[in-house]
């Protein structure tokens, strides 16, 4: 496979990624999104690792993998936070700075 | 062949996330997602990433969605007027969203488009690494560093997720 | 079209195709036998029969209790999520057969001369094949959360939360022993971890990780136990206070496949444990060439060991299963692994 394959598909990821992002109205929907993102960026790394023949890539995979698990751990605890207080996940019940 | 297969399956998943109405069903096909790309990453000879891939994204960080989830109990998503609406009378917010969605995408497009050598296969060029010891060695020597402040910030999540999740006492 | 068929009628490929084959009935039987198994076991603790009414000594009620399984009814309620409800035990059921793939039960065997090449007794030799395992283990807890979540009952509900709160906490104390082995080793390939335990100490003493690593197969058999949801960590299902925690609202085949996936999986946590700590295939008095002997044997010694605590100690509570897991199991493997690296630095085994 051509390494512009794996691009491709990386590129098609992370846009249904950011498409998610800007369209859906649900903070869990949302931050599964960015999780799409993540790893479109982890396949284009794992890829290009592969093709410079270095683990660098596999490596930088797994730094961003770490990261997602604190996102996915901080931003779920967010999402109980504000439930708590409007019982809603849709980001525009959200719009006070204060309450 | 296996490349479109673990692809197809990766570009589904991902296509459902973002069309579900239901969260619970929304996790799954990331999980079915997840799948394909460590397929793929098996087929890129990282059979390590791959079965981190799993054991991570798939076996925790999902569980913890799904957990999550279940314990909001909000299967779906608050139909706002808005969103039953004709897709041209959508508030101007949803409007610019999706345009800057196209956009991204059409950037990806052009510039890959104007990139050259993306023909040559990917493993023409270097024999693949895909001992868990060599991997083991980089990681910590070359990037010690960064290993640490991972751990550090990992730490920092944890303690973050605790205090916001916890009840307050009055 | 030519090549398929010389590739299909090659001895190899029969061979593989059989073993597949014959793996995948005695995981379905072996459950079988363990329900009998249990019942048993239960009943001479319990100082009672048992069962005796189907064939002689009940040896025969395995079958009866399939047959009536098949003609149960398939009971689904109406608040259900119809597509999640018929997946989750699919899941379940599923993730069992897969994990076993990548376990050796024997050394490899030309079966008396009839291959051309000597077989390994497995289905799939992975060279991480104890991170697989890891990781199909750690799918199994979707099919149960799925199943609490889709039943749309509030017992379903609780027992598939506490299921996956319990799952996540168990994996790390899991992940840790099997770290602490694949460091010891230097391998993680559990053909090459059975075949370093080859040999004895002073003669006698088998070289089994058990010996050596006492801490971490404890912690692994803790964490084994929690992992496949039986007593004293059976809480998904605790029946006195949840009914039948996340498989309330099953009945019939959907029933019996979660019935299945649960003895499956003990069967691979007791299998994979043989490997680990006790030497796989290796014993005396039998030739190598007939180590599934030995395996078969150690594999019934634990399996006998999972029917003896359900029935010997009372569940834990839950809060005590959870300071457990994270006060206790967690720190315990941690500083095992610690040690254990330390040790391996510094004789340089």
């Amino acid at each position: 496979m051509a390494i512009g394959h794996y691009l491709v598909l990386s590129g098609v990821l992370f846009s249904i990624g950011a498409a998610g992002v800007f369209l859906r109205r649900n903070l869990i929907t949302l931050l599964l999104s960015v999780e799409i993102m993540l790893n479109a960026v982890n396949l284009a790394f794992v890829a290009f690792g592969r093709q410079f023949g270095t683990v660098d890539g596999q490596i930088i995979t797994f730094f961003v993998m770490t990261v997602a698990a604190a996102e996915a751990a901080v931003g779920l605890a967010l999402v109980i936070g504000l439930f708590r207080h409007r019982e809603s996940l849709n980001p525009e019940a959200f719009t006070s700075l204060k309450w | 062949m296996l490349f479109y297969a673990f692809a197809g399956a990766a570009v589904i998943g991902s296509l459902l996330v973002v069309t579900q109405k239901n969260p619970v069903y929304s996790v799954l096909a990331l999980i079915a997602s997840f799948f394909g790309l460590s397929g793929l990453y098996v087929l890129l000879e990282a059979p390590f990433v791959a079965v981190v891939q799993i054991i991570i994204y798939a076996g925790a960080i999902m569980v913890l969605f799904l957990f999550v989830v279940m314990l909001l109990n909000v299967p779906r998503e608050d139909a706002a007027e808005w969103d039953r609406a004709h897709p041209l009378y959508r508030p101007m917010a949803v409007r610019i969203g999706g345009a800057l969605a196209l956009l991204l995408a059409l950037e990806l497009a052009w510039a890959l488009s104007r990139t050259a050598g993306l023909g040559g296969g990917v493993a023409d060029q270097h024999p693949a690494v895909s001992s868990v010891a060599e991997l083991g060695r980089v990681l910590f020597t070359d990037y010690m560093f960064a290993f640490e402040v991972t751990s550090i910030l990992i730490l920092i999540a944890m303690v973050g997720a605790v205090i916001l999740a916890k009840k307050k006492e009055e | 079209m030519a090549e398929i068929i010389a590739w299909v009628t090659s001895p190899m490929f029969i061979a593989y195709a059989t073993l597949v084959g014959v793996v995948f009935m005695a995981l379905q039987i072996s459950a079988a036998v363990m329900v009998y198994a249990e019942r048993k076991v239960a009943a001479f603790m319990q100082q009672r029969l048992g069962p005796t009414r189907v064939g002689p000594q009940g040896l025969l009620q395995p079958i009866a209790d399939i047959v009536k399984l098949f003609f149960k009814e398939e009971l689904r309620p109406k608040a259900a999520d119809a597509f999640l409800f018929s997946l989750a035990p699919i899941i379940s059921v599923t993730t069992a057969f897969l994990a076993f793939a990548p376990v050796p039960f024997g050394a490899a065997t030309t079966f008396f001369g009839l291959l051309p090449e000597p077989m390994a007794l497995m289905i799939a030799d992975v060279n991480v094949a104890v991170l697989v395992i890891f990781a199909v283990a750690s799918m199994g807890v979707y099919g149960i959360v799925l199943a609490g979540w889709a039943s749309n009952s509030k017992y379903s509900l609780l027992g598939g939360l506490r299921s996956s709160a319990q799952m996540i906490s168990y994996e790390l104390a899991y992940g840790m022993s099997l770290a602490t082995i694949v460091m010891f080793a230097g391998s993680m390939s559990l053909r090459e971890i059975v075949d370093l335990q080859q040999g004895y100490w002073l003669g006698f003493i088998p070289k089994w990780y058990i010996f050596i690593q006492p801490v971490a197969f404890f912690v692994f058999a803790c964490a084994g136990i929690a992992e496949t949801n039986r007593a004293p960590f059976d809480f998904p299902e605790a029946e006195q206070e949840l009914v039948a925690g996340y498989h309330t609202e099953y009945s019939s085949m959907r029933f019996a496949m979660f019935f299945m996936a649960e003895y499956i999986n003990m069967v691979t946590v007791s299998a994979v444990a043989v490997n680990l700590f006790m030497g796989g295939w290796h014993g005396p008095f039998i030739p190598v060439e007939y180590g599934w002997i030995w395996f078969l044997i150690k594999l019934a010694f634990l399996l006998f060991c999972y029917l003896w605590l359900r029935w010997t100690l009372p569940r834990f509570r839950y809060d005590q299963l959870m300071s457990f897991g994270w006060k206790v199991l967690l720190p315990l493997a941690t500083v095992n692994l610690l040690l254990t690296a330390a040790g391996v630095l510094y004789f340089g085994l």
